[in-house]
C-alpha cells in the first residue's frame, strides 16, 4: 500500500464527518481542523479504516493562541495531535481548540496509550482538561503547582514552599511577571 | 598541628619522637588529626548528577582525570557518602529531593556546588519559573566552582579547596556549628557567618585546547 495523498486522505474523513474543515501545512501534510466533541470519533476512524491506518501517535501538544497573529484573533488553547500511519507512511495533523476559561478536550488515550503521558504534559502546563483521560495528574511541575506554565497569562511563582525563587537582592529588568511573596506561586 | 603532610601521604608527625624512624612504621598523631588526615583522603562521593554538569562529572570519574586517586569513589547511596557534588540544575521539585539525600548522609558531610545552575540558577535565573536559583536555598554549600560546565580540572581544583577545610574538621574537638536547616526556612547559607562557602576562581583551559 502506499501513501495517501493529502487531497484524498482529507476528502476521506470529510466524508465521515463533513464538519472538520481540512487545510494543508506548509509541508504540504494534511491538517485537520476538528471540533472537539468530533475529535474521538474522527481519531477512531483515522485509526481503524485501513486505508487511513494511523496506527502511530507521534506526537500530543498544545500552543496558546492567546496574541497569536491568527485570524480571527483567539484565545482559546489549541490541542495538535500528529499521527503516523506506519502501514501506509503517512501523517495527518489534527488541531482542537479549546476555550481558554472551560479548557476541556476528549482524551484519546484509550485509542492510542502514548497519549497517556503527552495528555498529562499538556494538562500540566496548559492546562487542559483531557475527559476520560484515567489518571490526569501534573507529570513535570510538583503536584501542589499552580497555575499552568506555558499559558501565556502565567504569572510567574515568586516562592515555592517558603523558598524564594529569586536570590536576595537579584532583580531582573525586563523579567516575568512574578506573583507577589507568598500571594502567588503555590495553592 | 599545622605541619603538611609529608611527601608521603602519612599524616603530620604530631608528637612523633626524634628517635623514631620511618620503616618501624609508628607514627605518633592527635587523634583528631588522624581522623582529619582519613577522611580527606577518603571523600567518598555521591553518583548524583541532574544537567549537563554531570558529564564533566563523569569526566572527571574517569581514566583522564581520575579522581579515584584522591581517594574519591562514587557511591551509590547517600548513607555512605560523604560529599555531595550538586552537578546541574535544581528545579523547586528536584531541590526537596537533594534536601532529602542530604539529610540521609551522615555527618560529617560536605557539598559542593558545581556549575552556574547549582551556584545561582545559572541561564534559567531570569525567564524560569521552576529552576531554583541557587541550591544554598536548600543545603549548605561548602565550595562553589563556577562554570558552565566547569572542566574537570575545575572540579578537581574545587575538591582540594574542599579538603583543606576536610583537613581543618575535627571530630573530637571544636568543630565548625553546621547549621541545622529546616528545608523551606528561607535561609541563604551563602550568607551564614558560620558556613560560609569557598568560591572557586574561574579555571581557563590550557592554552590550545579550549
Amino acid at each position: 500500500m502506499s501513501a495517501m495523498a493529502p487531497d484524498a486522505l482529507a476528502a476521506r474523513v470529510q466524508a465521515v464527518f463533513p464538519q472538520v474543515s481540512t487545510f494543508q501545512s506548509e509541508n504540504g501534510e494534511p491538517w485537520l481542523a476538528v471540533p472537539a466533541a468530533d475529535l474521538r470519533g474522527v481519531a477512531r476512524l483515522l485509526r481503524d479504516d485501513p486505508s487511513l491506518a494511523c496506527d502511530a501517535l507521534m506526537d500530543l501538544t498544545a500552543f496558546d493562541l492567546k496574541g497569536h497573529p491568527t485570524v480571527p484573533p483567539s484565545d482559546d488553547i489549541a490541542v495538535v495531535l500528529l499521527l503516523f500511519s506506519l502501514r501506509h507512511r503517512h501523517k495527518v495533523r489534527i488541531e482542537v481548540r479549546a476555550p481558554r476559561a472551560a479548557c476541556s478536550v476528549p482524551s484519546v488515550s484509550e485509542l492510542w496509550p502514548a497519549a497517556i503521558y503527552f495528555e498529562r504534559e499538556v494538562f500540566d502546563l496548559f492546562g487542559v482538561t483531557f475527559e476520560g483521560h484515567a489518571s490526569l495528574r501534573r507529570i513535570m511541575t510538583p503536584d501542589d503547582w499552580f497555575g499552568h506554565p506555558l499559558r501565556k497569562d502565567y504569572v510567574y511563582p515568586s516562592e515555592y514552599h517558603g523558598v524564594a525563587h529569586l536570590r536576595e537582592g537579584q532583580r531582573f529588568e525586563g523579567g516575568p511577571n512574578r506573583g507577589a511573596a507568598g500571594a502567588g506561586g503555590v495553592a | 598541628m599545622t605541619e603538611p603532610a609529608g611527601p608521603t601521604g602519612l599524616p603530620p608527625s604530631g608528637g612523633c619522637k626524634p628517635g623514631n624512624r620511618q620503616d618501624e612504621q609508628i607514627h605518633l598523631t592527635a587523634v583528631d588529626e588522624f581522623l582529619a588526615w582519613g577522611k580527606e583522603n577518603s571523600l567518598f562521593y555521591l553518583l548524583f548528577a541532574t544537567a549537563c554538569c554531570g558529564i564533566e562529572l563523569m569526566q572527571a570519574g574517569g581514566p583522564r582525570y581520575d579522581v579515584d586517586r584522591l581517594g574519591m569513589i562514587p557511591r551509590a547511596t547517600p548513607r555512605q557518602s560523604d560529599l555531595m557534588i550538586v552537578a546541574g540544575t535544581i528545579t523547586h521539585k528536584m531541590a526537596e529531593r537533594v534536601r532529602l539525600l542530604y539529610d540521609q548522609m551522615t555527618e560529617p558531610r560536605w557539598v559542593v556546588s558545581m556549575g552556574s545552575c547549582a551556584n545561582s540558577g545559572g541561564p534559567f535565573s531570569k525567564w524560569s519559573y521552576s529552576v531554583l536559583n541557587g541550591i544554598d536555598k536548600h543545603v549548605p554549600v561548602d565550595v562553589y566552582i563556577p562554570g558552565c560546565p566547569p572542566r574537570p580540572e575545575a572540579l578537581i581544583d574545587g575538591v582540594m579547596a574542599l579538603r583543606e577545610r576536610v583537613r581543618k574538621y575535627r571530630t573530637l574537638g571544636i568543630r565548625e556549628t553546621t547549621p541545622h536547616v529546616v528545608a523551606g526556612a528561607g535561609c541563604d547559607f551563602g550568607a551564614h557567618p558560620g558556613k560560609s562557602g569557598i568560591v572557586i576562581a574561574q579555571q581557563q583551559p590550557p592554552e590550545g585546547k579550549a
